[in-house]
């Protein structure tokens, strides 16, 4: 841009994957991007970068989002998850053991955001049906699968985490 | 799986190489950022900022816009964080939606069904399931998108939004609300508190139907129907439609030929027709306007009989 713009910022306070981070961010820096680029987080997509197709999606306070629509300022205070945050002290997580078992993915932009969604649906409902499974992961967006193994593979990490606990 | 700890090192030297360019990705225009936790804080910052500040909710709206600078604000006034704009209730007979109500939580509320259910059936239609987790209603009817959904559904139950500004609240009628595509009768230094409903009426039903060519897609037509039954026959009828004029558009003339009528086939076709040319359809990607004209006329139809049915049960 020819004409230089002020900087704005504000300090932000999140805890991510359970670890609080504090930073001096830009006020209009994109959440996705203070991930990505601040925090060094990659595993958080940017697919469409027009809330269409959910790639970017991690959990706030447990709930799905689309991190290139929100500012990062507007997450302060609160816990957020990242595709990196699924993986526990034990190796992978289930729901990634299912992903790959089913052939969940082929070229895997999507799967961190299919991830995601998939355990904040099986935390409100551990046994989903066929249904609520496409209609759960309707806002995210996959050109490889065709979405069938997306689907056995939420089923299958249904039952994986059934037998787990 | 890439851990943290494998991509943690190059992910900071691109952040490195980031500020030396003076900062990392930003798209948005830059602004000042305020997180009032009462209405009057708010309402003291859009006053000091006039038309330059916008109210940030959900943000799934007016972030899109600001990324590609169609808005660029000098100041936004994010209501997240103010106590009391979250609550869903019938109060009255008449049902309130607070500024901070998700998509989400009208999809989850069991409020929305029944007597409200023109509202209930327009949740989980809105845009798609992770959007419907951070956007508002009242966000939703604030930006005025002539394709809103919730604009139609509120626009049929009969509804009014409620503002707080400098001089206090005010009700204003959705009717006058909408005043053009993207344009509202609302003030700089004012905030939608909530939306409160039109009393449904004791026996009433309602639906919503959309044609969408996927989710998260704006409409190529809806068609939001409310019906309340008086003694058998019909007592009101509201009908308005999305995607098929420069607002909202309320189908008066289909309304009124309702009103009082017994609710067989003939009054249903009726109004099906009247509404089909309440409709402004424009021929776009979506659709030719007789395709989309002779949906809304479809759409009615079905919508009355559902609607009809859910008050008669």
């Amino acid at each position: 841009m020819a004409v230089q713009e002020a900087v704005v910022t504000t300090p932000l306070t999140v805890t991510v994957n359970g670890q609080e981070r504090a930073e001096e961010v830009e006020t209009r820096l994109l959440l996705v991007h203070f991930l990505r680029e601040t925090l060094g987080l990659t595993g958080t997509h940017v697919g469409c970068d027009t809330t269409s197709c959910g790639a970017c999606t991690v959990l706030v306070d447990g709930t799905p989002m689309k991190s290139c629509t929100m500012f990062a300022v507007q997450a302060e205070g609160r816990e957020l998850t990242t595709v990196e945050g699924l993986e526990g002290a034990g190796g992978p997580p289930p729901i990634q053991e299912a992903f790959s078992a089913e052939h969940g993915l082929q070229c895997g932009f999507c799967t961190p955001g299919m991830m995601l969604t998939s355990i904040a649906l099986l935390e409100q409902s551990p046994s989903p049906t066929d249904e609520e499974i496409r209609w759960a992961i309707s806002g995210n967006v996959c050109r490889c699968t065709g979405y069938q193994n997306i689907v056995k593979a939420v089923h299958h990490a249904a039952a994986a985490m059934k037998e787990g606990s | 799986m890439v851990t943290n700890d494998t991509i943690g090192p190059r992910g900071r030297r691109s952040n490195r190489r980031f500020r030396e360019r003076g900062g990392v990705s930003v798209y948005p225009a830059t602004f000042e950022y305020f997180a009032p936790t009462s209405v009057d804080e708010a309402l003291d910052t859009l006053e000091r900022f006039g038309d330059e500040a916008k109210v940030l909710a959900g943000g799934q709206s007016l972030i899109p816009l600001m990324k590609l600078r169609i808005a660029a604000p000098s100041a936004l006034v994010d209501i997240g964080r103010i106590d009391g704009l979250d609550a869903l209730e019938e109060r009255d007979g008449r049902l309130e939606i607070g500024a901070l109500v998700t998509h989400a939580d009208c999809e989850k509320s069991d409020l929305l069904r029944g007597r409200y259910g023109v509202l209930g059936a327009t949740a989980p239609l809105v845009s798609d399931p992770i959007v419907r987790n951070r956007g508002t209603v009242c966000g939703s009817v604030a930006h005025a998108d002539p394709q809103g959904d919730w604009g139609s559904a509120l626009l049929a139950l009969g509804a009014e939004v409620v503002a707080q500004g400098p001089d206090g609240e005010r009700a204003i009628p959705l009717e006058d609300f909408c005043s053009g595509p993207f344009m509202t009768a609302l003030e700089p230094a004012e905030i939608v508190t909530s939306i409160r409903t039109a009393d449904p009426g004791p026996r009433a039903g309602g639906t919503y139907l959309k044609l969408e060519r996927k989710v998260g897609d704006f409409a190529t037509v809806g068609v939001a129907v409310h019906v309340s039954l008086d003694n058998g026959t019909i007592g009101r009828a509201g009908i308005a439609l999305t995607g098929v004029g420069p607002t909202n558009v309320k189908a008066t003339a289909a309304e009124d030929a309702l009103a009082g009528a017994a609710p067989d086939d003939d009054a249903i076709a009726e109004a099906a027709r009247l509404a089909a040319e309440a409709a402004q359809p424009l021929d776009d990607v979506r659709g030719s306007a007789e395709y989309k004209r002779n949906v809304v006329r479809v759409y009615t139809e079905r919508g009355l009989r559902t609607a009809i049915a859910a008050a008669q049960s």
